[in-house]
């Protein structure tokens, strides 16, 4: 068997693997042999059946596809900008969508609306769309003006700061049930999201993830910068409004639902270039995507067996690979 | 006429650098473009490829640039910038696998025949061994002749290069031209290449396109050398055209 074709393999039941185990652990631990009962309909206390099905199962789904989404975008992020430190959280796109959510949590209340629990997760999740696609836009646009990939990632932390200053004004403003579950929404879970939470989040994430296989070649040939991507062909702008629309649906939508996750969008697709020595996004895109999954079920296993919000654990795994990328300099781009 | 100028005027910023330029190259010749730094050369073949912004006209193999689809433009010009490309874990056939990007389905699926073409590209720049090797171990000589196979696998009529021996030893500037001109003669393709190596330019290329601000004084290479333009290209410096050896050299006492 070819590297890949193994490598794929082994990640494909890893992955497959983590998902099983994620559905066994949590505060009751479940033996093996039950949750897998429970899967497959099999003769099982209805209890179990229960917690299985309708607490873990959504949760272990939601890591799957956060894990997958914030990769993908991540690698779209470092393709585009050439920039291996680019990734959803660190440019402040995270912090945009946070913004959204927290002008809907905290401002909604305040203007006296409030809804049935759809309309509820439609409008987080619409209003973490605006506030990274706004972040995302002036990236971009200055992307465009100033090269230097320093000044992308400075003005991404200054988002990060401007908009969590702006996000304690407004919970300082605000009563105490909409701040309660604004602090709960922050500490990023993905234990919250609900059966109807997941109905919009899947198709959406979907949606995100089929964009991005779509701009597989473009990546590629943006690998070799913009001027040789034109001159092969590449409509550049149609380029950059897909990957920008992909990164908004997969960035911005985990970001309404699981609270603001970092980093695995960042050190995901350097473990995939590690892993399957390739530059080539036919391989790193679903790479990433798997590795993604994995590692977000990694993260929630640690967060559960250790009682910690998952955005601990991921940034306890991804500062690591940063402080490696640094290090190493290594000529991605 | 594979490439046809009419009355271009070129600008960078408020600054003319070429006006009212009227000239054609045709297939199977091989092309310098010279001139003084910031004369405009990198400007003039952006505009040909239609990267950067000319008024006039640009015909690219009898039709105007401007009615060209980006997939027509990229199977009738082929560009070597001056971007360095240097990837980890990217391999020189990979790179030059991408040179078949206007042919290939929406992910880049090589057929049979897009192999064939990439490894001839890298056979007829002399790299065939390097088909596996990434560009990040390469010397700036070898890089610049993978991504000359990937023009080559781009399998247009018309190739332009930026400053293609820039950054490159005598002997590579030497057989990097050589192999230029192979290809215009043999590979039947209009090459036009901005240089600053005035002989190499004089001795292996057939035309001399010469930037002379705002004027685009385009001759065969023997003409150029007789014409006194080169040596009104220096004026004013400690420097001196010695047309019979076609070449430059500190003018004495």
């Amino acid at each position: 068997m070819k590297r890949p074709t193994l490598l794929f393999t082994l990640l494909g039941i890893l992955t497959l693997g983590l998902f099983i185990v994620d559905l066994a652990v949590g505060s009751v631990a479940i033996p093996l042999g039950e949750v897998w009962a429970a899967l497959t309909g099999g003769a099982c206390d209805p209890t179990t059946s229960d917690i299985i099905l309708k607490i873990r199962l959504m949760k272990a789904i939601t890591a799957v596809l956060a894990g997958a989404a914030l990769a993908a975008s991540g690698l779209e992020m470092q393709t585009l900008f050439r920039n291996p430190l680019a990734g959803p959280y660190v440019l402040g796109i995270s912090s945009g969508a946070s913004l959204g959510v927290a002008l809907f949590l905290l401002g909604a209340p305040l203007l006296g609306i409030s809804g049935h629990s759809f309309v509820q997760s439609l409008g987080i999740a619409g209003a973490a769309w605006i506030g990274s696609a706004v972040v995302l836009a002036v990236v971009m646009i200055v992307s465009r003006r100033i090269k230097d990939i320093m000044v992308i990632l400075i003005l991404g932390m200054m988002f990060g700061s401007g908009i969590s200053s702006v996000v304690e004004i407004l919970q300082y403003l605000s009563n105490e049930a909409a701040l309660k579950s604004f602090v709960i929404w922050t500490m990023g879970s993905l234990g919250d999201v609900t059966a109807g939470q997941l109905k919009l989040l899947l198709p959406v994430v979907a949606a995100g993830l089929i964009l991005a296989v779509a701009v597989i070649k473009p990546l590629n040939l943006l690998l070799l910068g913009e001027n040789y991507a034109r001159t092969m062909g590449l409509n550049i702008p149609r380029t950059r409004s897909l990957i920008f629309l992909s990164t908004v649906l997969l960035a911005g939508t985990v970001t309404a639902f699981c609270g603001p996750v970092g980093f695995i969008g960042l050190a995901v697709p350097h473990l995939a270039r590690m892993l399957f020595a390739s530059a080539d996004h036919r391989v790193l895109m679903p790479a990433s995507m798997l590795v993604g999954a994995a590692l977000l079920l990694v993260c929630d296993l640690a967060a559960k067996s250790l009682a910690l919000p998952i955005n601990t654990i991921t940034a306890l795994l991804g500062i690591p690979v940063v402080i490696i990328v640094v290090i190493r300099n290594r000529s991605i781009f | 006429m594979s490439i046809l100028l009419n009355d271009i005027t070129l600008r960078y910023g408020q600054r003319i650098l070429l006006e009212g330029v009227s000239t054609s190259f045709p297939q199977a010749s091989l092309t310098a473009l010279i001139g003084r730094n910031g004369t405009g050369k990198s400007t003039l073949l952006r505009a040909i490829a239609g990267l950067g912004p000319a008024s006039g006209t640009v015909e690219l193999c009898g039709r105007p640039l401007a009615a060209l689809s980006a997939r027509e433009r990229a199977t009738t010009l082929s560009f070597v910038t001056t971007d360095k490309v240097r990837i980890a874990n990217l391999a020189c056939e990979e790179v030059v696998a991408f040179g078949r990007a206007p042919y290939t389905d929406w992910i880049g699926h090589l057929q049979e025949e897009d192999r064939t073409i990439v490894e001839r590209s890298l056979q007829l720049v002399g790299m065939e061994s390097f088909a596996r090797k990434t560009m990040d171990r390469m010397s700036d000589g070898e890089c610049q002749r993978v991504m000359i196979a990937r023009a080559l696998a781009q399998d247009t009529p018309i190739i332009l290069l930026d400053e293609p021996t820039a950054f490159l030893d005598l002997p590579n500037r030497y057989a990097l031209a050589l192999l230029l001109r192979k290809l215009a003669h043999e590979e039947r393709k209009c090459i036009l290449f901005s240089t600053h190596d005035l002989d190499i330019a004089l001795s292996l290329c057939d035309t001399i396109a010469l930037l002379d601000t705002p004027h685009l004084h385009h001759l065969p290479a023997g003409e150029m050398v007789r014409s006194g333009l080169i040596e009104r290209l220096f004026a004013g410096e400690n420097l001196q055209f010695d047309p019979q050896h076609r070449s430059v050299r500190m003018r004495q006492g």
